[in-house]
């Protein structure tokens, strides 16, 4: 009888050993990041652009740029996602379709991010003469968050209880009627959440805009959608591997930023996911 | 029912169109996964006029400037090493990590890990990177000088990949645990076994299809890392001649396409090679992708 507890004990020791593996690195690393990074953190180091090749100034360029980017991202990829997610939730039947569909998203959440930057450079920049421009690279992004989109909605449309769509067509109301005036409104806050999430996810990403849109140095803001713009993640991978001269406090202080947008847009909407579960009518 | 029709004739050529709409954005994604294979595809082709599959797939020699020599051997072995070695280290950490979430940790300290794991997926992998680069990189260079010339090596890219697959692995191989039946743990601890022999014994065993789908996921994840690879392995493409390549500058799959693709002139051998390489990226992650959901389909049965 006691050998038994005694490996228990022995296990749960290691479990415990191995989950401090997990989470002491996190920890470690987000702190060096506000360590580091902090000392370069001001209104003035956010508000001006880069210059004297990328050894001087803040970051106001690449910011914008990826504001830019994100922006167009999710004005293309929420209206499809979503459609996307309704027809699974609301208007598909089960069967082979709904299965290829399935199986469809999880494969495009699993293509590696510098395929969908090569798909986007051959089709968007060459192919249909977008070249390397804000548009081309936004529609890059948005078909890379597309799974993240249609999975986070429909698992809000589907929470949806199926007593609501009841009531609204025993009322008479059509099936889209009934969509949107009533399933969506109540879905509305996991959708929020989904949306956020793939801004996040897109404002972190690098691969895909490589050749699609991203421009090392600008001396000014893009004037149209057929520019290229400045990012952030590749303005943090540029500094801290092409320019051997940029100084450490502006490296740590660009990661720290990018950080902070990708985690905190990600704290964001966990925090709107937990608030509205708490206050939701059903 | 016919009147009804007419009177709503309107209403019903709204929800109509309204209907073909989301049915055409329900099937997009299919057709993205076509397009992106076939377009690919399409821009790696010509470059079967001067190589074959066979000399390309197990050459050893990547020199695209100015030999148009493309082995791409030395870059598949890298990809293989990298996240072979991210696989050792991510899947006992990350399966152990599940367990103890799922299992073992009181609630309130669940209610800490879980986020915790949530953040880690959430820092993009150029920051990940730069990370590797100025703090690990240099740590190991110190630690382990006997066996590295630099610090930007195999080793560094598996253990930054490795923390960058273990949400992956730890949140699916969690959902798996958390689908056994509760009558499973139930009649185990009726028979009189510890907690833990009811998790080792009958838990894992329960849900080894849906911890099988976290272990391809966790690989396709590394595998199709690139920013990460690229600051941290040294990119050498050179074919690993040993066990001791792990400490020494490799080059991946996907580094060479972000290294190389932007000083490429388009419609030159060395462009199309560089999707030859996407394409083989491509049906890599896909068949793991397949195999992970067979699985997941499985733990669903």
């Amino acid at each position: 009888m006691k050998m038994r507890n005694v490996s228990q004990f022995i296990s749960f020791s290691i479990l415990r050993l191995i989950i401090l593996v997990v989470v002491v690195p996190v920890i470690f690393v987000i702190f060096v990041l506000f360590k580091n990074g902090w000392s370069a953190m001001s209104w003035h180091f956010i508000m001006t652009p880069p210059s004297g090749d990328l050894t001087k100034g803040g970051l106001l360029l690449p910011i914008v740029g990826t504001l830019y980017l994100v922006g167009l991202t999710i004005l293309f990829a929420l209206p499809l996602g979503l459609l996307s997610a309704i027809y699974l939730s609301e208007y598909a039947k089960q069967g082979k379709l709904i299965r290829i569909v399935r199986l469809a998203i999880v494969n495009l959440a699993g293509v590696p991010s510098i395929v969908y930057g090569l798909f986007g450079y051959g089709v968007f920049c060459l192919m249909l003469n977008m070249h390397e421009s804000i548009l081309a690279g936004s529609m890059t992004l948005a078909i890379l968050i597309l799974p993240v989109i249609i999975v986070a909605s429909e698992e809000a449309l589907t929470a949806v209880p199926q007593g609501f769509r009841e009531a609204s067509l025993a009322l008479g109301a059509t099936k889209w009627q009934t969509t949107y005036k009533v399933v969506l409104p109540n879905a509305l806050p996991g959708i929020i959440t989904g949306a956020i999430l793939g801004i996040s996810r897109a404002a972190g990403e690098t691969a895909p805009i490589l050749f699609t849109v991203v421009a090392a140095y600008m001396h000014d803001l893009p004037k149209s959608l057929f520019d290229k713009c400045m990012a952030l993640p590749y303005h943090l991978y540029n500094i801290s591997t092409q320019v051997p001269d940029a100084p450490l406090n502006i490296q740590w202080g660009t990661a720290l930023t990018l950080l902070i947008i990708a985690v905190g847009l990600n704290i964001a909407a966990s925090f709107i996911r937990v608030h509205f579960r708490k206050n939701r009518a059903w | 029912m016919s009147d009804m029709k007419k009177k709503f004739k309107f209403r019903n050529i709204v929800e109509y169109i309204i209907e073909k709409l989301i049915f055409f954005s329900g099937i997009a994604t299919i057709l993205f996964v076509i397009f992106i294979l076939a377009f690919i595809t399409y821009d790696a082709f010509p470059i079967f006029k001067t190589n074959t599959l066979q000399s390309m797939v197990f050459g050893k020699d990547w020199y695209p400037v100015p030999d148009d020599v493309f082995g791409m051997l030395p870059l598949i072995l890298g990809s293989l090493l990298v996240t072979a070695g991210s696989i050792i280290i991510g899947v006992p950490v990350g399966v152990a990590a599940a367990i103890y979430i799922g299992e073992v940790a009181p609630p309130k300290l669940r209610e800490i890990l879980k986020p915790t794991v949530e953040v880690l997926a959430a820092i993009p992998s150029v920051v990940i990177g730069f990370i590797g680069l100025l703090l690990l990189a240099p740590y190991l260079m110190n630690h382990l000088d006997k066996y590295m010339v630099t610090g930007q090596a195999a080793i560094t890219g598996a253990i930054m990949l490795a923390f960058m697959s273990m949400p992956t692995i730890i949140s699916i191989s969690e959902d798996a645990l958390n689908a056994v039946p509760g009558e499973y743990k139930a009649a185990a601890y009726a028979l009189g076994a510890t907690k833990w022999q009811t998790i080792i014994r009958v838990i894992v065993p329960a849900a080894k299809s849906g911890i099988l789908a976290a272990v391809m996921l966790g690989i396709g994840r590394s595998i199709g890392e690139t920013m990460t690879v690229m600051m941290v392995t040294g990119n050498a493409a050179v074919v690993p001649e040993n066990w001791k390549a792990i400490f020494m500058p490799i080059r991946t799959m996907t580094a060479t396409i972000a290294a190389e693709m932007g000083e490429t002139a388009r419609e030159t051998p060395h462009f199309h090679a560089l999707f030859m390489i996407g394409v083989l990226l491509f049906t890599i992650t896909f068949i793991i992708n397949f195999i992970a959901d067979l699985a997941l389909r499985r733990v669903k049965k």
